[in-house]
């Protein structure tokens, strides 16, 4: 072995030996930071982390776009849903006076909230686009309750990373780390263009996160669980789209 | 790799071609500087030395001392890894990306765009969505799972390695000596030349084997600097978490369906130009060109007969 390219092995070890070193203490930084997603692990879990972590620190708190009114879109398109379930159509069928979300996991006053209730809190209003996956947008007003609003009401605990959001409809949930839970703009929406929130849209409740595409957006929500831990929850990767082979994090 | 002088006496045929003298001169230079020994681990030119772009130049390599006989790489290590990173994530990025297409075969310009509005373009292609009517009678499966995940895992790649690839074509000369026409070249008789020549599928001449020609720069110099930096700013205007913190990147271009469009649109240009990119190596000699991007090597004096 020569001279020059025993130099060259050297320094290569060393130069692979500080990559190496120099990833595990990113990844160790990273976790503390809350910055690793829950689908992290598995083939695509670099290109999701590096796509979550940046977003997430550049811009956490930064807001959704807003429109104009005359930008609404006259023709919105609801995509479609699993047929509803007899217990849906039931409480639809008495205008959802029986409609009821559970506000339960990591919280000091764990609730029991009536759609009454959900529509008496103080509501805002936005008006965001809304984005598929798939490629296609829409843009309406969407009115509600900010959701750190009811997190606040239940006495979320300190340690409270993320919120797992179920729909009445079988194994549809999702979940949202604290950054998109306590954003201003993240609405439990039960109001669209003025009116009540249309069945087809997610009525009579919807969580609203504009900052994320289509499918983070559940229709028909009926609990809330507050937790630090997206394990305990079906596959562990943070919801049904995840599950599935979807992306946890959809702000891209 | 050595050149046995038998394989290497390009000078012969460029004599017969009625080569100008001062093409003539350089190919002897370049053979001769073939044949010598380089003791740098290091490509090609040293930045500022050399005007003509053709040749490497003579700083950069350091006669006798040295025992082995190799010949400068074609191309640069970087610029061959680089190129074959580019080229995987490209095609992961095409893949998914036409799967993706496949759930909304539809484009709309402005902000917003769906099944319930008029597209400027309908690709009448299956869909892997019963919410679209395409007007074939069958559903295509569900892959936008993984496209995604690989689409944005390519779009990494692809822009962490085209950052390496710039900083190291504008820090060590790259773009200067390999890739700027040089203003004779920008004329309208080369330019003119140029594409004739390439419109006839003529192999490219000796005095191009270590060089590019002035089409191929300017192609370069676009797909560089244009094409992929537009990719990158209208998929990052497709994002909603990016347009939240810097909502310009999506006003500027229209909307996000406009963004949505460009995307498409640019990736079309890119298509053509891999094609035509890999139409013009085998044009110009498939398996050196291929050697020379893989290995940097090249067998000089056998790809290419004498021109004319």
């Amino acid at each position: 072995m020569s001279n020059i390219s025993r130099r060259k092995f050297v320094t290569t070890g060393l130069a692979m030996a500080a990559g190496a070193s120099g990833i595990a203490v990113a990844a160790r930084v990273a976790r503390h930071h809350g910055l690793i997603p829950p689908d992290a692990g598995g083939l695509y879990g670099p290109g999701e982390t590096l796509t979550y972590a940046a977003q997430r620190l550049l811009a956490r708190h930064s807001m959704a776009r807003e429109f104009s009114r005359t930008q609404i879109s006259e023709n919105p398109f609801a995509n479609e849903v699993d047929p509803l379930s007899d217990e849906f159509k039931r409480m639809q069928a008495a205008s959802f006076v029986d409609w009821r979300i559970t506000v339960d996991g990591m919280a000091a006053r764990p609730a029991s909230l009536s759609l009454a209730e959900i529509r008496s809190f103080p509501s805002t209003t936005q008006i965001t686009m809304i984005g598929c996956e798939e490629g296609w947008t829409y843009i309406a007003e969407w009115g509600g309750v900010p959701l750190a609003y009811i997190l606040d009401r239940v006495g979320a605990l300190p340690g409270v990373r993320y919120v797992v959001y179920r729909s009445i409809q079988p194994d549809w949930w999702d979940s949202i780390d604290m950054a998109d839970a306590l954003h201003p703009q993240t609405l439990l929406a039960h109001r669209m263009n003025g009116n009540e929130l249309p069945v087809p849209f997610g009525g009579p409740v919807r969580l609203r996160v504009p900052r994320q595409l289509g499918y983070k957006n559940v229709k028909y929500i009926n609990r809330l669980t507050l937790t630090d831990n997206l394990k305990l929850f079906g596959k562990g990767t943070g919801g049904a789209n995840s599950d599935g082979g979807y992306a946890w994090y959809a702000g891209i | 790799m050595t050149v046995p002088p038998e394989q290497s006496g390009g000078q012969n045929s460029a004599y017969r071609s009625g080569c100008h003298n001062s093409i003539t001169i350089e190919l002897i230079l370049v053979t001769w500087l073939r044949r010598k020994p380089r003791l740098s681990a290091a490509h090609g030119t040293i930045p500022g030395v050399s005007d003509s772009a053709c040749i490497p130049s003579a700083s950069s390599v350091v006669p006798a001392a040295v025992t082995t006989k190799t010949v400068p790489a074609r191309h640069s290590g970087l610029v061959r890894l680089t190129h074959w990173i580019t080229t995987v994530a490209f095609l992961g990025l095409l893949v998914s990306g036409g799967e993706i297409v496949l759930s909304h075969p539809r484009f709309y310009w402005g902000e917003t765009g769906n099944v319930n509005m008029r597209p400027w373009l309908n690709l009448h292609l299956p869909s892997s969505r019963d919410t679209v009517p395409t007007g074939y009678g069958y559903v295509l499966p569900d892959q936008n799972g993984w496209s995604r995940y690989l689409h944005f895992q390519a779009a990494w790649l692809v822009v962490g390695t085209g950052l390496v690839y710039v900083l190291f074509g504008f820090f060590a000369g790259h773009f200067r000596r390999d890739l700027l026409p040089s203003a004779a070249d920008l004329s309208a008789k080369q330019l003119g030349g140029s594409l004739v020549r390439h419109l006839r599928f003529e192999r490219p001449g000796k005095e191009e084997e270590w060089s590019y020609n002035v089409l191929q720069r300017l192609t370069y110099l676009l797909v560089i600097f244009v094409l992929f930096p537009l990719m990158i700013w209208t998929g990052l205007a497709m994002s909603f978490g990016f347009t939240a913190e810097f909502p310009l990147a999506v006003r500027l271009l229209g909307g996000q369906q406009t963004a949505r469009s460009l995307h498409f649109l640019v990736t079309v240009l890119l298509v053509l130009f891999l094609l035509i990119h890999v139409l013009m190596v085998v044009v110009a000699g498939f398996r050196n060109r291929m050697r020379a991007m893989i290995s940097g090597k090249m067998i000089t004096g056998r790809a290419t007969p004498p021109t004319e």
